[in-house]
Order: C-alpha cells, then structure tokens, then sequence
C-alpha cells in the first residue's frame, strides 16, 4: 500500500480534544494536499473524526475552519498552482476558500466507532487511560478487515503494552506530538520490539510532510519528554516544600517560578507549565508513569492536594489559561495560591520581599525571548551562567541546583536507554518545550 | 507634446504618516484610523497653508481601490467632508490605478489651464491595511487585465515586476543586479530615515547592503526573483496639495518662492491588454519623462532631483535606464556607484521613495509632488537637498499597473 492509500481513509480518535483536534487539523491539511494532486483526483479521502462529544465535534469543525484559513493564507502560491485547472476560480480570496471547503469535506465528524472500521490508518488521543485505550484500538481492530495501523499520540503509557494488548503483532506505533500540535514542531516517534519497518518509514515521511522534527525515543513511560518535564516538576515542588519551612507556600512557589523562568532563562516558569498542562493531567500522567519506574517514585501529595481543592489549571475553551497554583490575569500571572488559607494571594502583596530574600540577578541577565534568536546564544548563556554560579545569593543557588538537576534528569534519560543520545534529550527540550539551550550543558559545572 | 498657455503652481503640499509595518504606531491586531481620516487629516493641513476652504474652487482626490479595500465609492464626496467650506464646490476623482494620484493632479493643471478654477485641493490617499497582503495582493491586480489574473502570482504584481527583473538578470546578470537593487534599498531606508512621516523612519539596520543581500528571493513562498525588501510597501496614508494659477497664489497670499511652478507635464497610456514590449524596459515611463523634458525644454542634466515610482527595486533601475542616465543594462551599476543617492549625480527618492516613505497607492502621486515641492522651496527638513541653481529642475515619474498609466511632471521654484 502506498503512501497516498494509506491515507485515503483515516481516522482520529479523541478528535475533539486538545490534542486530537491538532492532529486531525495536520492529517485533513495532508490528506487535502495529496487529494489536490493531479493524479489523485479522481480518489476519494475520508478523515473520521472521532470522539464521544458532540458538542465537541461541532466545536472541532468550527477551529478546523478557522486553522485551515491560516494555513491557505500561508501557501497561497503552491495552491494557486495546485488549482491551476480550475478556471472559476481566480482570486486568491476565492482559492483560499476552496481550499478550506475541500479540508472540511474530507473529515467526517461522527460520536460511532464504527466509523473507523473502514479506515488504513488510526490515530488515538483519547485519555490517557491504558484499559481504555487496548478496549477501544481492540474492538476496532477485531471489526476492521483492512488490518490497520495504529498510531497512539499517548505521552506516557509504553507502546509494547499497547500492542501486546490489543494483539497488533507491531502495527503500532507511538507518535506523540506536543501541544499544540498545530504548532510544536517535535514529535517523539517509539517503535515497539515488532514494529514493522513499513510503519516506521511510514512515519517518518508523514512526520517530514508535516514538516515536524522527529526524535526518536525507546519505550519507556513518559519517553524523553515527559520523562524530563515530570521529574522537573518534582524537583520545583520539593524546593517548594523546603522553602515552606520559612516562609509561607505561596511565596516558596512564586521563588520557584520565578527562579526556574528568569535565573535559567526558559519561556515560562515550572508552575506555569504545570498549570498550561493541567495540574490534574501532570498528576494523571505520573499515575500512569509510576509503575514502570524501577527505584523511583514518581509522585506528589502536594499535587493530590491541590486536585482535591479542585485547582487544576488546564485551559479555558478558548484558549486562555485557567487558574491553577497562579491565578492569571490577561494571560499573565497576578496570584499564587495558598491551599492554607483557600485562596489566592495577590503577587504584588509579597514580591518585594521575596526578590529581596532572592537577591539580584547578575548583569549579564538575558531574556529568554531574546537570547532564542542569538546567532551567539551560547558564548551569551555561558557568560551569564557563569556570573550566575558565583553570585552568593539564594535565587542563584537556587538556579544553580535547579540547572543541575536538569541535567542529572537528562543524562539519566540516555543511561536509561529512553533516548538515544543526549542531542535527542536536547532536542526535545529546546524543540518540544521551546527552552533556549538543552538541559544536557556545561553552564552549572 | 504640451506648452502650458499660462502659469500653473503648486504649493502647500503635506503628507500624513504613511502607516503599516516598520512604524511604531502600527500593529495590525489594533483597530486603525479610516480613510476618512487620511483625507481629512491632508486636506485641513493644506487648507490651513492656503488660508482656508474659502479659497478653494474645485476639489479632485486621487484614488484607486477604496471600493474594496475600504467598501467605499464615489470618493468626491469626502472632499466636502474635508471642511465644510467646500461643499457646493465642484469635485472629482480620478483613478489610474497607482497613478491615480498624478492623475488628480494634472486634473487640476488643466482645471486652471481652462481658466475654470484658480485654486484647486487635491488629495491623494490609499488605506490598504485593512486586509492582509495576500488579498491585497488581489485588489491590486486590478491594476493590470483582469483577464491574466488567473495564470499570474498569488501576489500578482510583485509576480509581474519579478518576471522583469528575472529578464533583467538574464540579460545583464544576477549578482550585477542585485548589487544595484542593494543600493536602492540602502538608499531609500537612509532617505526614510530622514523624513518623519515615512514608514521605514525608525529603521536601525546598520548595514543595509548586507541586509538585503541576506535575503534572498525564494519562489516557494513569495515571487522568484525578487524578496520583500525589493517591494514597497503595504501603506495607508494621504497627501495633499494645491494647485493654483498666479491669481490664486495672489488670492491665498502666498509668494512664488513658496510654490513650485509646473514647466511642463506628459501623460501617456499603454494598452493594458498587452505584454510589455520589452520586459527589461519600462517603455511608457520613458515615454512619458522624454515628453516632459522635451515639452520644458531642458535635459535630465538640468534636473536636480527626482521622485521615482519605485514600485519594486527593478521599478527604480528601469527608470534610471529610461530617464537616460544609464545605458540599458547599466542602469544596476549607476546606481551601485551611489549615483542616484542624495548625494550623487542625481538624487532620487529623497524622502525614501515607494520603499523606504510608503506606497498609498492612490495617493503616491500627490506624495511625489508633495516631495518635489518640498525641496525646491526649502521646506524638506532633515532631508533638505542643496538645489544648485544649473539644475533648478524636479520631476516626478508616477506609474499605474505595469508601465501602462504614468504621469512625468517637471517643477520649477516659483520666481
């Protein structure tokens, strides 16, 4: 089966999720592309989107319109070639519409898994639930003559589970993007021990079309990514708890934030990050990562605590960002709550004094915006870590222990066999979490 | 060729900002001014200058696609809405595309030629940022047969003017060229830096030259042969002058010295259902300036200055080439020696230019002249020429479409 076969009939389950809606956003835009082919034309494609809201699906055909706009913005000149015979159509305006009308046609909301018993080739992105996710890929498997290939985008449970699961003798694979998929150009591609070489190649020009940059990671539960960014976040919460000791928690965790933001030079803050992904999916994602840790425990009662409160950040249908540790105003952080007194305390009532007990940041201090587009980031980075490491003050120390650990955590991830090699860890870091230097570097030594 | 039967002036020329991307002020998320306000804004400051709309016989706005970009005709109305002193008063408007604004201002030339008027407003203006470029790029297809739209670029003229410049290379070769686009570049930025109103004012680039030769043309997403910094650019803005005959200037009380006076003007029109003649000639443009010069009576050695339509970098060399200061093919090189700079042989596009002050389509001719009179009478601010008195002479080359509707006008300080 070519690749074009391939994709004439494919479906995405957990369509109308976070992540499903991206990826089904990419895979209609492909399908679209190869459709408008000239020897195409005459083949029909089917997109079934999947998912058991159906207010989400209607929600879904909403934002694929809205993003498949940008995306013929963006090549009006490939596609006024592609629509060459099309005579009626001559402005780019009416190109750009087509364009848009000819995605949405391929994808076929529906709530049926029957939808999917037709289809080559099967994304999964619903919760990150195993039982669930070897229950569903089975009964879809048992019904599909096709014997389709299964791509799971899950960031946590391992793929040999799955496909021993599911009995798929390897047509499986893991291909886990990271949010949003629209945008993040990482994906972390894990084979199982018999995933077939077809799939893989498959894979990987499917990545190259979506103009992604693949990082290949072995099966071990969190892959690379996960597996840096929740042991990252453990060391952030245990710093907070030390600091508590002496002073209230809301303003360990504004340290900690700001600590792991502006002394490291990252895009935001780990209590930022946690509250973009959702305190209740960093927790879900450890549940499901624990087990498999061998002499580690990936767990933390403060994020129990801070579920069973109900603050959980994670985003608003919209888009914005809902309140979790940080209260957020206009998208920027004006609160940190305190699970003490059930509320959120305003930033501006202790900042003062918490920069004070941080102490200074050298001069050499670059903003993390700044220093990504710098032909000389490292000579930059180095220069400032380098001041940083010898400043006598509780946010450097902080910093540069927090820089350690990072690192022990990527090199961990090599001598564990998760990733490759320590420019894969990096790569992950800097593609996947948009950091401006891997976590694997010479900065704290 | 035309001999003007009696004096015909300019004076109290002024230019709005021209507003898109490399102004502070612009940020394409943000709710902007209308166009009503670009004329209203040009139009009072000029009224000002003349001692109010009282003065004024007859109005003509330049404009070419206020009907799509701003869902807006039947654009006399607005001159009115400029100051009610002027409603009652006869108005028009012209289009030719990018040279709708020489259009609006020869309409006036000829309005006091026929003694029907002594004292007329005219305002060029463009809004275009009210959609993104790609539909921009749309409505000023119109500016060429509408017929060739489907087989041309997304971004149609730029896809027009690149073809040019690829004939261009071939013939002459690329890195000759790119070096004189280079410098074109350099120069309109310095220029622009010079004039508080133009859209590249606040550029800091140091090395402009190297700037742009690091940005190479890629036909993937935009047009083959040339990249953006050879384009001008996507602008909202108005400008305003008037026209008088020597009864008006008496009328508004302001001396010669402080106008300009028209010596001669020559518009000429190619069919716009065909091809160029020759893709490495702007045939109309030369035309049009050899009729101007011819009609004044003087050489391109006597002019002083000169507003060039440079639509796109290959716009400003063709020019250069069709004026006569440089053979064909050597046009690029002219203008790498600094030649055209402000302070060469012949300074060209001493505010910037359609790429470094902006491109209001409708309105660029009006800005054109607007410049001319500015440094012919001494009104030029940091970019103040010194206008020696062996070459008194301005001209402005306006250019609608791809070298089908151009206006050459020549100016002289009123004495």
């Amino acid at each position: 089966m070519s690749y074009e076969e391939r994709l004439q009939n494919v479906t995405v389950l957990g369509a109308a999720g976070k992540m499903g809606s991206g990826i089904l956003l990419l895979t209609a835009v492909e399908m679209a592309d190869l459709m408008l082919k000239p020897e195409n034309k005459s083949k029909t494609f089917v997109l079934n989107a999947v998912d058991v809201s159906k207010e989400g699906l209607a929600g879904l055909m909403k934002y694929l319109r809205t993003q498949v706009l940008k995306v013929a913005e963006k090549k009006t000149v490939p596609l006024r070639k592609a629509y060459a015979d099309r005579k009626d159509i001559i402005e780019n305006s009416e190109i750009i519409n087509q364009y848009i009308e000819d995605v949405v046609r391929i994808v076929h909301p529906s709530t049926r898994m029957e939808a999917a018993y037709d289809s080559t080739l099967v994304f999964e992105a619903i919760n990150e639930n195993k039982d669930l996710k070897i229950k569903i890929l089975s009964q879809i498997d048992k019904n599909n003559p096709h014997k389709p290939w299964f791509f799971t985008n899950t960031s946590s449970v391992p793929i040999n589970i799955i496909d021993d699961g599911v009995g798929l003798d390897g047509r499986v694979l893991g291909f886990h993007f990271y949010n949003p998929p629209a945008v993040q150009k990482l994906v972390e591609l894990i084979v199982t021990n018999q995933t077939s070489k077809d799939i893989t190649e498959f894979a990987k020009v499917y990545a190259k079309n979506l103009k992604k940059v693949v990082v290949p990671s072995n099966d071990v539960a969190g892959f690379i990514g996960n597996g840096h960014f929740m042991r990252d976040a453990l060391h952030a919460i245990h710093e907070v708890e030390k600091l508590s000791d002496e002073m209230p928690f809301e303003q360990a965790v504004y340290m900690i934030n700001r600590v792991s933001q502006e002394y490291l030079v990252r895009p935001m803050g780990i209590f930022q990050l946690i509250d973009y992904v959702g305190i209740d999916v960093v927790r879900f994602i450890m549940q499901v990562m624990n087990p498999y840790m061998q002499d580690e425990e990936l767990h933390s009662p403060l994020l129990d605590k801070m579920i069973s409160l109900n603050i959980k950040g994670g985003q608003h249908s919209d888009g914005s960002q809902k309140d979790g540790f940080l209260k957020y105003e206009k998208g920027k952080p004006v609160g940190i709550y305190s699970p003490e007194k059930k509320e959120y305390i305003a930033i501006e009532d202790f900042k003062a004094q918490c920069d004070e007990k941080l102490g200074a940041l050298p001069d050499s201090v670059v903003a993390w915006k700044s220093v990504v587009r710098m032909k000389n980031k490292d000579e930059v980075l180095k220069n400032y870590f380098n001041e940083l490491n010898v400043l006598n003050a509780l946010g450097a120390d902080l910093a540069t222990k927090y820089g350690k650990r990072s690192k022990e955590i990527g090199k961990k991830l090599v001598s564990d066999n998760v990733a490759l090699n320590e420019e894969d860890v990096n790569t992950v870091l800097m593609t996947g979490f948009f950091h401006a230097y891997g976590p694997i570097n010479n900065y704290f030594n | 060729m035309v001999k003007l039967r009696k004096k015909v002036y300019m004076t109290a020329g002024y230019n709005t900002i021209s507003l898109g991307t490399g102004r502070s002020e612009f940020n394409p998320k943000k709710a902007r001014p209308g166009i009503e306000h670009y004329i209203k804004e040009a139009g009072q400051a000029t009224l000002e200058k003349i001692g109010g709309a009282k003065n004024v016989d007859e109005g003509i706005i330049g404009n070419f696609m206020a009907p799509r970009f701003n869902k807006q005709g039947n654009m006399p109305g607005f001159i009115p809405f400029v100051d009610e002193g002027l409603e009652w008063k006869p108005c028009s408007s012209q289009e030719g595309a990018c040279g709708s604004g020489a259009l609006a201002l020869i309409g006036g030339v000829k309005s006091v030629l026929a003694d029907t008027a002594d004292v007329v407003l005219t305002i060029g203006v463009e809004v275009q940022n009210t959609v993104k470029a790609i539909y921009g790029a749309d409505i000023l297809a119109g500016a060429g047969w509408f017929q060739k739209r489907k087989n041309g670029h997304a971004y149609f003229f730029p896809g027009q003017f690149s073809d040019r410049a690829g004939a261009y290379y071939e013939k002459y070769g690329f890195e000759r060229t790119r070096k004189g686009f280079a410098r074109w570049f350099r120069n309109a930025i310095e220029n622009a830096r010079l004039c508080p109103t133009a859209q590249e004012h606040e550029n800091k680039i140091e090395d402009l030259e190297a700037f742009y030769m690091s940005r190479k043309p890629d036909g993937r997403s935009f047009v083959d042969n040339l990249s953006v910094l050879d384009c001008s650019k996507v602008s909202d803005g108005a400008s305003a002058i008037t026209i008088m005959s020597e009864e008006g200037l008496k009328r508004c009380g302001i001396p010669k010295a402080d106008a300009v006076e028209i010596i001669s003007f020559a518009q000429v029109e190619r069919n716009i259902a065909n091809d160029p003649p020759d893709l490495t000639e702007l045939t109309a443009i030369k035309k049009a300036a050899h009729l101007a010069l011819e009609s004044a009576g003087i050489t391109i050695d006597q002019l002083g200055t000169i507003e060039t339509h440079d639509c796109f970098s290959i716009a400003g060399i063709l020019a250069v080439e069709a004026f006569g200061y440089a053979k064909p093919g050597e046009g690029a090189d002219f203008i790498a020696a600094g030649h055209t700079a402000r302070d060469g042989k012949i300074p060209m596009n001493t505010t910037g230019g359609l790429i470094g002050w902006g491109h209001p389509t409708g309105g660029t001719g009006v800005h054109q002249a607007v410049t001319i009179w500015e440094q012919l009478t001494g009104n030029a601010g940091d970019a103040q020429l010194e206008i020696k008195p062996d070459r008194p002479y301005g001209m402005t080359v306006n250019m609608g479409g791809d070298d089908v509707t151009v206006v050459a006008i020549i100016y002289k300080r009123g004495e």
